[in-house]
């Protein structure tokens, strides 16, 4: 009984350890796979050509820097709409909503985060891009604004649930405290629930922003990805190309080990470096934060 | 004598036996080798399906690769029928000939890009130079060829189709191979037709161009005329077949002389209403 016990525990512990190991295998090796894909673009191509205004693979045109410039105009204006949107929701659902509410509000946030990109994309192009169209004045629907309204929409589910369960493990006595001191629910949860959760929310934040940059189908579909270079927040009114689209649209015809196939594996190595710095930035802040309480609880 | 006439008699059933394949349905026998051009190879797929399914004794292969390969694959002597969006150049043609392959052209569908616009937009004719103009950003006001003051936004398909290819080099470089305009930058890049037929639908600034079969009723298609002063033309089965409309031009296959025995039955399927039925389906122009 006790030896095969022993004998259960020892390959249990084995095989978790080897789970816990093979995430960090499989990233070096995605990471090897790019960096052989598609470091030869930077011999192949040169830097004049890589850092021009052009992208026109066609004619070996291969300027990186509308599509850079793209992806960034529309994450960032992805998370102008999903952090307020995201936090908000996270309060209310956490310090705010009545039980029952908060019952029927969480599984719906959480459904809105399995809609599949694709739908989003067919409800951008039919509903919101002919909308906004006729509602901001525009020449097109098709804006890096429209993909970012549609991210911002993916992003909402990921920064409420991530958010919520930070403002919930926020211990009861603090909120008891403040309210003790005379403080209103809005002084609460402004300057007591949400800094004493500041780490939790921040990691929501990253993650949303971390899926909005990834996004593909949708930002394909809406954002009209025409390459210009967006040089101002004025841009986030005018059709943009991101990084994923073009990926996804030009991978799938290209010939295997071309000069256009290597810089297409260029710009993924630039998107992963890309969010990999997204999250280094938010695990620095949370393990900056987490020290800070530290010491104030000690 | 006669010993030498029972020879030939013989010789010659020998021949013949071995100059007939077997017909025996159970067993395909004949196949066909057909490859060439990405534009065709859909409807190539398209009629090779049909052609198996009403005479299963046939085996068909299908392969793209571009008009250039198929023409290669012609002259190597590997394939029965080459498919080509674009006629075989002079130097092609020599090459076969000191190979002894004798290429002989089938024109057996065409291929019509309709430009299109909003209904409600009041532009109803172009030339040919205006669209290019438009494209490459020379124009890029609706007033600038006879249109309501409004900002012109112009749709294109994605880089890799082919039609966004034949659009460059017919449109944009008038047909002119030293011409090296471009789309302008601020051309959307749509992934799909859908995509095209969808903002145009909805957006009166909007210009895009698609195969003249999947253009719906809806749309407005833009006459066009090759050069300034001359007729303009609507895309249509009459005008893309008798030539006058401009952004067309003829898909072919080829053969190594006059195709036999079960080639030829199959260009000759091809060439048929039903085979022609199918070319309107997916979207390029029936040859008659």
């Amino acid at each position: 009984m006790e030896k095969s016990l022993n004998w259960r525990e020892f390959v249990v512990t084995r095989a978790i350890k080897a789970s816990g190991y093979s995430a960090i295998v499989f990233v070096l090796l995605i990471f090897v796979f790019l960096m052989r894909e598609g470091l030869p673009a930077l011999s192949e191509v040169d830097a004049g050509n890589l850092f021009s205004l052009r992208w026109y693979p066609i004619e070996d045109l291969f300027g990186i820097l509308p599509l850079i410039t793209g992806s960034l105009i529309v994450t960032f204006g992805a998370a102008l709409i999903a952090v307020p949107f995201g936090i908000g929701t996270a309060i209310y659902i956490s310090e705010i909503a009545p039980r029952w509410m908060r019952e029927i509000l969480k599984p719906l946030v959480e459904l809105l985060g399995g809609l599949p990109s694709v739908v989003l994309g067919f409800l951008g192009i039919l509903i919101v891009s002919p909308n906004l169209r006729i509602l901001l004045d525009l020449p097109t629907g098709l804006t890096a604004f429209t993909g970012s309204l549609l991210l911002g929409g993916i992003a909402v589910p990921t920064v409420v649930s991530v958010a919520e369960d930070a403002l919930d493990s926020v211990p009861r006595a603090y909120r008891e405290g403040a309210w003790a001191l005379g403080a209103t629910k809005w002084q609460t949860i402004w300057r007591v629930t949400l800094p004493a959760a500041k780490s939790g929310v921040l990691t929501a934040i990253m993650l949303g922003v971390g899926r909005a940059i990834g996004e593909t189908m949708t930002v394909m579909m809406v954002t009209g990805n025409a390459p210009v270079l967006a040089t101002s927040l004025g841009s986030l009114f005018s059709p943009v190309r991101t990084m994923t689209a073009t990926i996804a649209a030009e991978m799938g015809e290209v010939a295997n080990g071309s000069v256009h196939y290597h810089t297409l594996f260029l710009i993924g190595i630039i998107l992963f470096l890309i969010s990999l710095t997204v999250n280094v930035i938010a695990s620095s802040v949370v393990f900056r934060a987490k020290k800070r309480a530290e010491r104030i609880l000690s | 004598m006669k010993r030498v006439l029972t020879f030939y008699f013989l010789f010659s059933f020998i021949l013949i036996s071995c100059g007939t394949p077997s017909t025996d349905s159970n067993s395909p026998a004949q196949y066909i080798e057909n490859k060439g051009s990405d534009t065709i190879v859909n409807l190539a797929l398209a009629w090779a399906e049909r052609y198996q399914s009403e005479r299963p004794d046939v085996r068909i292969s299908v392969t793209g690769g571009g008009s250039g390969t198929g023409i290669a694959a012609l002259i190597n002597g590997t394939v029965d029928l080459a498919n080509a969006s674009r006629q075989i150049k002079e130097e092609e043609i020599a090459e076969a000939q000191s190979k002894g392959i004798e290429p002989l052209e089938h024109i057996i569908a065409r291929d019509a890009i309709a430009v299109i616009v909003n209904p409600d937009n009041p532009v109803s004719q172009l030339t040919l130079q205006q669209i290019a103009d438009i494209y490459s950003g020379v124009i890029t006001n609706w007033s600038e060829v006879g249109g309501e003051d409004r900002p012109i936004v112009k749709l294109s398909r994605e880089t890799n189709s082919g039609t966004h290819v034949y659009f460059l080099e017919t449109v944009l470089r008038l047909g002119d191979s030293e011409n090296k305009t471009l789309f302008s930058t601020d051309t959307l890049l749509l992934p799909s037709s859908e995509g095209i037929i969808a903002e145009v639908r909805q957006n009166p600034n909007a210009i895009g161009y698609d195969g003249l079969g999947y253009v719906p009723h809806d749309l407005k298609m833009i006459a066009i005329a090759e050069e300034a002063g001359g007729a303009y033309v609507l895309p249509a089965i009459e005008t893309v077949n008798d030539k006058t409309y401009p952004i067309a031009r003829d898909l072919y296959m080829y053969t190594n002389g006059e195709a036999t025995g079960v080639t030829k039955a199959y260009l000759d399927w091809i060439l048929s209403s039903e085979a022609q039925e199918i070319v309107a389906e997916l979207g390029f122009v029936p040859v008659k």
